[in-house]
């Protein structure tokens, strides 16, 4: 049987418009600049304290969200962790509301009442961030499980990082979603970190998601997370794989977080240099080079990045002006009636 | 009209709004083909089938993570948990997802779910197999929380949780399984957030849940015979929503109240109960309130003692004389 690698190299071509094409690859880079200049700015909003709370940032990682919701359809689901504005934007959620909830207003995407680690867009198949390590994991199946009840076609992801790999809810949900054969693809995004603590400390095999694969019957899958071409080609095959019927993918992306880990963490923890050996990585440069490689203009490449940056400061103005949420809000949605009643 | 148990009652329960409504799906350990490890769902894998009554590994987060993802996206999930006591190992479902993630969303995410699950004590399995973990649920904003204490309340309330766009833990209580009740012919639909006032009475309320009721009605039955003490007995059936306006009117009747509580004292439901009636209706009483509840310990294997730790039909008769003769 082929690997999925073989796959992507058979499917791969050359030139701007093989199997990815132009118009995919300028979206591809164009929703990596979203990402990228988002989180840079919720980040200077952090240190100017006007994002309160915690913030945790996918600086670095962009293309393996890019690459991901460039392969979704609508009423595909996304299922994401508190690291998750970038797979909320992905999905083509705006700026302002990402930004807005991050600021604690009430044109936050939740009104400011889940905060930066529970973006939530229903409606862009965002269906949560989760703050709890690893129980999405076990959620995207039970979505996953519904789509194959109702012959639904859509497919549920859920991105999460190599620390989940250790919980028991990863385990609980790979070994579910194969038995079940659930259109389930589950990504882990391996950016060698914890918190503060090298993955590799701490796990018995040296690729945390890849190296378990196998324990589930699944194919042993590990790509290059910071190229979104191989991400996108990646994630078409299980996505492929999903709606056939033939069940969940495990798919690790090789990464590193720019940033640290959340809020201002200076991450002193990291070896001297390897920030900067895997700058020479970053997704968006590479992708960059990638478009003038394939003779995309110079002038087209600035245009994209202006007008990324026009929405990102249009979207903070927005959110330093708008108010902070009603305090009537306190207690709605406690239950499905709007309420908050326990009693009568 | 037909003589049913408790048991019996569950299987035409989940029957009952399986029929109903095709979305509707069951899963839990052991529950399909086996007909789960109480025989509390024998004969539905037959009924619905394999794609709507599933077997799952022993993964409870798998199981309750599964269920809440399906009721998030348009199917109506009943999930069992073999026995209450486990979840302790699937708590965050039931504490950080299912109850928040509505509040969190600002309304965006809905969680329409029923986790069934066996709990209480009585059958010498243990402190890990025989707890009442109905406050654990209690304290969490987002929940609601049932418990029937016989055949008929089992189906209404079963079918009320399934209807009810809100996640509800649904406590059956193991002791009842072969408890028998006389149950209607048809559709059986009850309300959440009701308790029953199932014995009528002037000298004191005694509110209790699942297997505590009846005890209660017992001791009832008792205090009368024996002391011409006449009690009301209020199942109080659904702790969130709590039903204070039945408790609240039936203090205002006796002037006297007492819960009758299996969970471990400390945080028990009825300190709610009293707090609620000490604060609202303080000057209907006329004397202390007082709980009756299991000692703040792990519950005891052995016959004996495991006997001695529940609240009995004579250790409440007796608090009552004694309070009330005081
Ligand atoms: C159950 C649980 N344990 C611990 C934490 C605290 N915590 C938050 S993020 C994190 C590190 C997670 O690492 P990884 O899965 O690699 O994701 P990354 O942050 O690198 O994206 C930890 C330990 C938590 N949120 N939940
Ligand atoms: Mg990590």
């Amino acid at each position: 049987m082929a690997t999925a690698k073989d796959r992507a190299q058979a499917k791969a071509g050359s030139g701007l418009n093989d199997d990815i094409g132009e118009q995919k690859r300028l979206e591809l880079y164009r929703t990596q600049v979203v990402l990228r200049e988002a989180e840079q700015r919720a980040y200077d909003l952090f240190l100017q304290n006007l994002v309160k709370g915690t913030s945790h940032l996918s600086l670095g990682q962009e293309a393996v969200a890019a690459g991901f919701a460039g392969a979704m359809k609508p009423g595909d689901l996304s299922f994401c962790t508190y690291r998750g504005h970038a797979h909320t934007l992905a999905r083509g959620v705006p700026v302002e509301k990402v930004l807005g909830e991050l600021m604690q207003r009430d044109n936050g995407l939740m009104r400011g009442k889940g905060g930066s680690m529970h973006l939530t867009s229903v409606d862009h198949g965002v269906m949560g961030s989760y703050a709890i390590i690893g129980a999405h994991l076990p959620i995207a199946c039970g979505a996953a499980w519904r789509a194959q009840y109702k012959g639904d076609k859509d497919v549920s992801v859920c991105f999460f990082g190599d620390g989940t790999t250790n919980i028991g809810a990863f385990h609980e949900a790979l070994n579910f979603a194969a038995v079940w054969k659930l259109p389930v693809i589950f990504v882990c995004e391996n950016n060698l970190y914890m918190e503060y603590t090298p993955i590799g400390d701490v796990t018995a095999v040296p690729q945390p998601a890849a190296d378990r694969a196998s324990a589930y019957g699944l194919e042993r899958i590990l790509i290059d997370g910071n190229d979104a071409d191989v991400v996108y080609r990646a994630a078409q095959i299980a996505f492929d794989k999903a709606r056939a019927g033939e069940g969940p993918s495990l798919i690790e992306c090789l990464t590193y977080r720019q940033s640290g880990h959340s809020r201002a963490d200076p991450a002193k923890y990291r070896p001297e240099g390897e920030l900067d050996r895997w700058k020479l990585r970053d997704p968006i440069k590479i992708y960059r080079e990638r478009l003038l490689q394939f003779g995309v203009a110079e002038r087209v490449i600035a245009d994209i990045d202006a007008q990324v940056r026009k929405v990102v400061d249009d979207a903070t103005e927005a959110c330093k002006a708008a108010p902070p949420p009603p305090l009537d809000i306190i207690a709605t949605d406690v239950y499905a009636d709007g309420g908050w009643a326990w009693r009568n | 009209m037909a003589e049913l148990t408790y048991r019996d009652a569950v299987i035409r329960g989940i029957a009952q709004e399986m029929s109903r409504d095709p979305d509707v799906v069951f899963l839990g350990e052991d529950v399909a083909k086996a007909g789960g490890v109480f025989k509390a769902t024998v004969g539905l894998y037959e009924q619905f089938g394999p794609l709507r009554v599933r077997d799952t590994p022993i993964s409870e987060q798998a199981i309750l993570g599964a269920a809440m993802g399906a009721a998030m996206t348009g199917l109506k999930p009943i999930a069992e948990i073999m026995f209450s006591d486990f979840f302790a190992v699937c708590f965050d479902y039931i504490a950080n997802e299912f109850p928040k993630s509505r509040y969190m969303s600002n309304g965006q995410v809905k969680c329409p779910l029923v986790v069934r699950t066996g709990n209480g004590a009585g059958s010498r399995f243990g402190a890990q197999h025989s707890q009442s973990v109905e406050n654990w649920c209690m304290m969490i904003p987002g929940l609601k929380v049932v418990a029937p204490s016989n055949p008929r309340d089992v189906i209404g309330l079963l079918a009320a949780s399934v209807r009810d766009p809100d996640p509800v833990i649904f406590l059956e209580h193991k002791s009842l399984y072969p408890t028998k009740g006389e149950v209607p012919d048809g559709e059986i639909v009850d309300t959440l957030g009701t308790a029953k006032v199932l014995r009528s009475g002037k000298d004191a309320t005694i509110c209790a849940l699942a297997l505590m009721v009846p005890r209660a009605l017992e001791a009832a039955e008792k205090l009368k015979a024996k002391h011409g003490i006449d009690c009301e007995v209020v199942d109080v059936r659904s702790l969130v929503p709590l039903d204070t306006q039945t408790i609240l009117g039936s203090v205002a009747r006796t002037h006297r109240l007492f819960t009758v509580e299996e969970n471990p004292r400390l945080c028990g439901w009825g300190a709610e109960i009293v707090s609620i009636v000490a604060d609202e209706a303080f000057y209907d009483l006329d004397g202390p309130p007082v709980r009756i509840t299991t000692p703040h310990i792990p519950l005891p294997a052995a016959d004996i003692l495991e006997d001695i730790v529940l609240p009995t039909p004579d250790r409440i008769a007796e608090t009552v004389r004694r309070s009330l003769q005081s």
